[in-house]
């Protein structure tokens, strides 16, 4: 059973302790309860905390209101559901004005290139228009403004707000905050959970996720894509395999967290030793900062690249993925070769993100 | 202090108001102290022993305050310290209510997150919040788990 983890919002009046989420959003694709958003009632009185049966009746006068924060939210067939209907607003059964008369506000307060303009370019492919933020420099942030008031502001002029935030948290608390619904886009080395069902979708485009080989490969310490990754992937069944270089190795933690999903999660020294058991193979950057000097960078980095020499032999299925941007962890021949899909999982940020952006706005 | 039964140990003299917490786990008793703000420029009266040989626990700490209560949110801070620990309520020598502690489900500004990218610890108006698993406190904003050495996290 999962835990409930806070148990009120207040809209409209101030904020109180979150609620994990339960809805009967699903419209005609999703019946019976549906969990995994965070769920207030937004326009009347804050909801009562206990999980809520499918049909539930809203106060009079008020709406039902989601947040997407954090994959550790969602159980199974939330994923599932919203992979669904990602799949439709890929293959054009969607209307083009479902969202004319709505208005996003972007906050992204540290650099994005693909989030923001695919959640821009969701959000215009489905009608609606997008104001934005796009540093903290050109933010009231610098005068001293709390994201806290920063949310309460922009609450005022936006139907669902998308964050993106340098501390981890940060959407969880705007999620308090807020009178409209809060993606989170990104927060510190926290949670992405939009990429998260996107990296899903790019591999359900190939085959059943249940019971799959997947390597994550790179810095599993700090990366917030393959934390969430694995966490959603603990949920099919998938047995993880984990490649990392000394030092940034998957936090213990999270590791433990894992296994007590009931995921089994194997660790391999090198890729060469893992690549051929494996049906996706998820790269993530090795952050240079994270080392003290250039050369040890390098020396690191290049025992992580993947070529297409070390292709040789994997399997037929084997899918390459990357979040992207990439620094040289994927040499570029690698590219020419049918196990390259990065770019169409940045390609499929679009139809997850309007797929995300329509159910907390519809 | 005064001995009252040197065969029974060293006992420390009743108070007359106040509160006495009673079987701290061995070694706590300054940290109860820390986390009720008692210094030694505070001018409430104090017993305290430490490693007093105890039936139950084997060595326990106890803690005599004179003429204060104490409020539901010491006592969280407590029970994260001293789990078994036993609250009295003193007055006119007499007990009047004994209580043990419970660890809440959600400790609401007890706790500070020792992540520094946490939201929590930035100038937003909000107090830290954890969920208490029997893993440890895990951070409802960063999801940080704080395992072990609670003492030093609480505010």
């Amino acid at each position: 059973m999962r835990r409930a983890k806070v148990t009120k919002v207040i809209i409209g009046v101030g904020h109180g302790p979150r609620k994990k989420g339960i809805s009967g959003c699903g419209a005609n694709h999703y019946s019976g309860e549906k969990r995994g958003f965070v769920r207030v009632m937004a326009g009347g009185r804050s909801d009562s905390g206990a999980r809520t049966p499918a049909g539930l009746k809203t106060p009079e006068g008020s709406r039902t209101m989601y947040h997407i924060i954090s994959i550790r939210d969602f159980e199974r067939r939330d994923l599932d559901y919203l992979l669904d209907r990602a799949r439709e607003f890929d293959t054009g059964e969607y209307l083009p004005e479902m969202l004319d008369d709505k208005l996003v506000a972007l906050l992204f307060f540290e650099p994005s290139t693909r989030t923001r303009m695919s959640f821009a370019t969701a959000m215009a492919r489905l009608g609606g228009r997008s104001i934005s933020v796009d540093s903290v420099e050109a933010s009231s942030i610098v005068k001293g403004e709390t994201l806290a008031d920063t949310i309460r502001v922009v609450s005022g002029y936006a139907d669902a707000i998308v964050l993106r935030h340098p501390k981890e948290g940060a959407a969880r608390l705007a999620s308090e905050f807020a009178s409209v619904p809060v993606i989170n886009a990104g927060d510190g080395a926290g949670q992405h959970p939009s990429q998260t069902l996107l990296d899903l979708y790019t591999i359900r485009q190939s085959m059943p996720i249940d019971g799959i080989d997947v390597g994550l490969l790179g810095d599993l310490r700090y990366g917030r894509t393959a934390h969430s990754l694995a966490l959603a992937l603990s949920l099919y069944g998938v047995t993880l395999h984990t490649i990392a270089p000394g030092g940034l190795e998957m936090p213990a933690n999270i590791a433990l967290e894992l296994r007590e999903r009931g995921m089994e999660v194997i660790e391999h020294a090198d890729v060469q030793g893992a690549i051929r058991e494996l049906d996706v193979l998820y790269v993530t950057r090795i952050q240079r900062e994270r080392f003290p000097d250039s050369a040890s960078y390098y020396n690191v980095a290049s025992s992580y690249r993947i070529t297409p020499d070390l292709l040789a032999g994997v399997r037929d299925r084997l899918m390459l993925l990357h979040p992207l941007p990439r620094a040289g962890e994927i040499d570029p021949a690698v590219d020419r070769t049918p196990y390259a899909r990065y770019f169409e999982q940045a390609r499929n940020g679009v139809p997850v993100r309007m797929a995300l952006l329509h159910e907390v706005m519809k | 202090m005064s001995t009252k039964d040197p065969s029974r140990g060293l006992l420390v003299s009743p108070i007359r108001n106040g509160t006495v917490i009673d079987h701290i786990t061995a070694g706590e008793a300054l940290n109860v102290l820390r986390i009720l703000g008692i210094t030694g420029s505070t001018p409430e009266c104090l017993s305290i022993a430490t490693n007093v040989e105890s039936k139950r626990m084997g060595k326990k700490d106890i803690v005599k305050i004179e003429n204060r209560e104490l409020r539901t949110e010491e006592v969280d801070r407590i029970a994260l310290l001293a789990p078994q620990a036993k609250i009295n309520i003193i007055r006119d020598y007499r007990v009047v209510e004994k209580k043990g502690v419970e660890i809440p489900k959600v400790l609401k500004g007890v706790v500070r997150c020792p992540n520094p990218g946490c939201i929590t610890n930035t100038n937003e108006p909000v107090e830290s919040t954890f969920e208490v698993l029997p893993k440890g406190l895990h951070c409802l904003y960063c999801d940080w788990l704080i395992k072990d050495d609670i003492a030093n996290h609480i505010i």
